[in-house]
């Protein structure tokens, strides 16, 4: 780990740092900029004439800016930071399912996305049959998601339920499927955005604890959650984001400080970068 | 010195075997990367395609058999109106109605299911990492396996009004082939507009029952006026359905002026599909 900056909390964009560590890297973000257009042209009548006009291209927004991180193998990272600050566009760039508009993701190994849980269901279906489906879905075959069908109807505790179509559950008999399912599969990289809100405290806890079983079997986890309390729990490392940027990355206690100094003292968000007398 | 409470273990698991995944700024993804995660995709292909068929048919009591009593309904009240206030004087009316229709069906079923597809699955492409053409050939795919479903009927219907059957329909699998190319290439284009531009769906679906009227389906060629022939010929739709209609009702092979113009429509749409779909999906999250 020697002269990788990795536990220092440092500004974006620190191009080499993932070409240092001779470890293997699960995640490797390498100058990823995340463009969206601001205004929408709905209509072909109206692009046309725009073109003739000339005023055809659209305005757009930086979600992400030159956003180089690495996420090694076995390490859990969290990642923090206020609304819109990009956590869950830089989660989605790892999934893959968002493009970046330059730079580029490397992701070794499969990924189970976990963000937005449940939104391969289809309410018609069973719970069983979504089961399937949503196997397929994650690039699971049939026979693949036969064997752990009991498994995951155990784990998601819903009993008889399994059988009667989606629409009887109740949000969370959903989210609880949802999660089961997905954290079935195997999967070496795991992506998990605010899962943790959803469910009971009971399942909360069970959660937590699957989420600590699969660090201990070696995956790879990048997780967004906004209670603190999970992260520093979870976490190896966290990132802050602000603004589509890094502005802090380190140590879970020392980033969280770091967050909640920033939250409190808004005239701090700007143009001070974190002093570099958090220690190692 | 690390802070990383590291798992002790001999290799890394998993990742070692499992091909890495490069998310990566540029002009789009090439067809053969699409292709290769078309086939590693092929269950949840199958599971779009029989969800497709079966979710059409759950819900009624008859089930399949809608397939086969549509046009068989069809069949009925169109005889009627035809043959009653047209009199093209068409031997076996119905046989050369329905085998242009069924096909025709196929071809407008699809591509206006295939841009709303796009819409129902957004919610799945902006959370799971798919094939964005996996919709689009889903739909094609199950467009293709009801429309042979419902040649069924039409056997029955010949069989009924002693209509003659050749050897010659041993060659629909590749009018069914060829067809089936051309409908995933204009799904593909239509289906990637429509995530941009919220009027394509309506403007096509008129312009599509123009283009069905512009078709020889339900009156014969010999009726357009020779000065507008080589504007009907313009429409590959004459092609591509000529060469389904000549083994089923005439009986004999396609002639392989149609079955190369077919093809080379065909071949045009896909290359059209292909390029206006790589170049707008890597918009589509932004636009869903």
């Amino acid at each position: 780990m020697r002269g990788e900056p990795d536990h220092a909390l440092n500004q974006a964009s620190p191009r080499s740092q993932w070409r240092d560590s001779s470890s293997v890297k699960a995640i490797e973000f390498d100058g990823v900029t995340v463009r969206f257009p601001v205004t929408r042209i709905p209509f072909v009548k109206e692009w046309f004439v725009r073109r003739l006009r000339g005023t055809a291209k659209v305005d757009t927004f930086a979600a992400l800016t030159d956003i180089s991180l690495t996420v090694e193998s076995g390490e859990c990272l969290g990642l923090i930071g206020f609304n819109g600050a990009g956590k869950s566009t830089l989660l989605r760039v790892a999934a893959g399912v968002i493009t970046p508009s330059s730079g580029r993701a490397v992701v070794r190994g499969a990924v189970a996305p976990l963000i937005e849980l449940g939104t391969g269901f289809d309410h018609e279906l069973s719970g069983r049959e979504n089961i399937f489906f949503n196997g397929a879905l994650l690039g699971r075959s049939q026979r693949t998601m036969s064997t752990r069908v009991d498994e995951i109807v155990d784990f998601s505790g819903l009993g008889q339920f399994i059988d009667l179509p989606l629409r009887t559950y109740s949000t969370g008999m959903v989210a609880r499927l949802a999660f089961s399912i997905a954290t079935a599969v195997d999967a070496a990289v795991i992506l998990l955005d605010e899962i943790l809100a959803v469910g009971d405290a009971t399942f909360r806890e069970r959660c937590e604890e699957r989420i600590r079983s699969f660090r201990e079997s070696g995956c790879t986890i990048l997780l967004v959650a906004h209670d603190l309390a999970s992260i520093e729990k979870l976490c190896d490392r966290v990132v802050l984001l602000e603004e589509g940027r890094i502005v802090a990355l380190g140590k879970p206690a020392d980033v969280i400080r770091a967050y909640g100094e920033r939250s409190g003292s808004p005239e701090l968000r700007h143009d001070r970068s974190l002093s570099p007398g958090i220690p190692h | 010195m690390s802070t990383i409470p590291r798992v002790e273990r001999d290799s890394p698991p998993a990742v070692a075997a499992i091909p890495e995944f490069c998310n990566a700024a540029g002009p789009g993804v090439s067809l053969l990367d699409e292709a290769r995660d078309l086939v590693a995709h092929e269950h949840l292909l199958r599971s779009l395609v029989l969800r497709d068929l079966t979710v059409r048919y759950k819900r009624s009591v008859l089930g399949v058999l809608w397939t086969m009593l549509n046009p068989l309904l069809l069949m009925l009240v169109l005889t009627i109106v035809f043959s009653a206030f047209f009199r093209f004087a068409i031997q076996h009316f119905e046989v050369y109605f329905l085998s242009e229709y069924l096909p025709w069906i196929f071809f407008s079923q699809t591509t206006v299911t295939s841009m709303a597809s796009m819409a129902w699955n957004g919610p799945l492409m902006k959370r799971v990492r798919i094939p964005k053409s996996i919709f689009a050939v889903a739909i094609t795919l199950s467009g293709i396996a009801n429309l042979v479903i419902s040649c069924i009927p039409l056997a029955i219907i010949m069989l009924i009004k002693g209509a003659p059957f050749s050897r010659a329909v041993i060659f629909l699998p590749v009018s069914f082939l060829i067809l089936g190319a051309f409908t995933l290439g204009v799904s593909l284009t239509l289906s990637s507009l429509s995530v941009y531009f919220a009027d394509i769906k309506e403007t096509y679906q008129v312009a599509v029952v123009g283009l069905m009227y512009l078709t020889p389906i339900f009156y014969p060629m010999s009726i357009v006026p020779g000065k507008y022939l080589w504007i009907v010929r313009l429409n590959p739709l004459v092609h591509l359905l000529q060469i389904i209609r000549d083994p089923i009702y005439y009986g004999r092979l396609p002639t392989s002026l149609d079955v190369m113009i077919s093809s080379l429509w065909a071949f045009a749409a896909l290359i059209s599909g292909w390029v206006v779909f790589r170049r707008l999906s890597a918009g589509f999250y932004a636009q869903l």
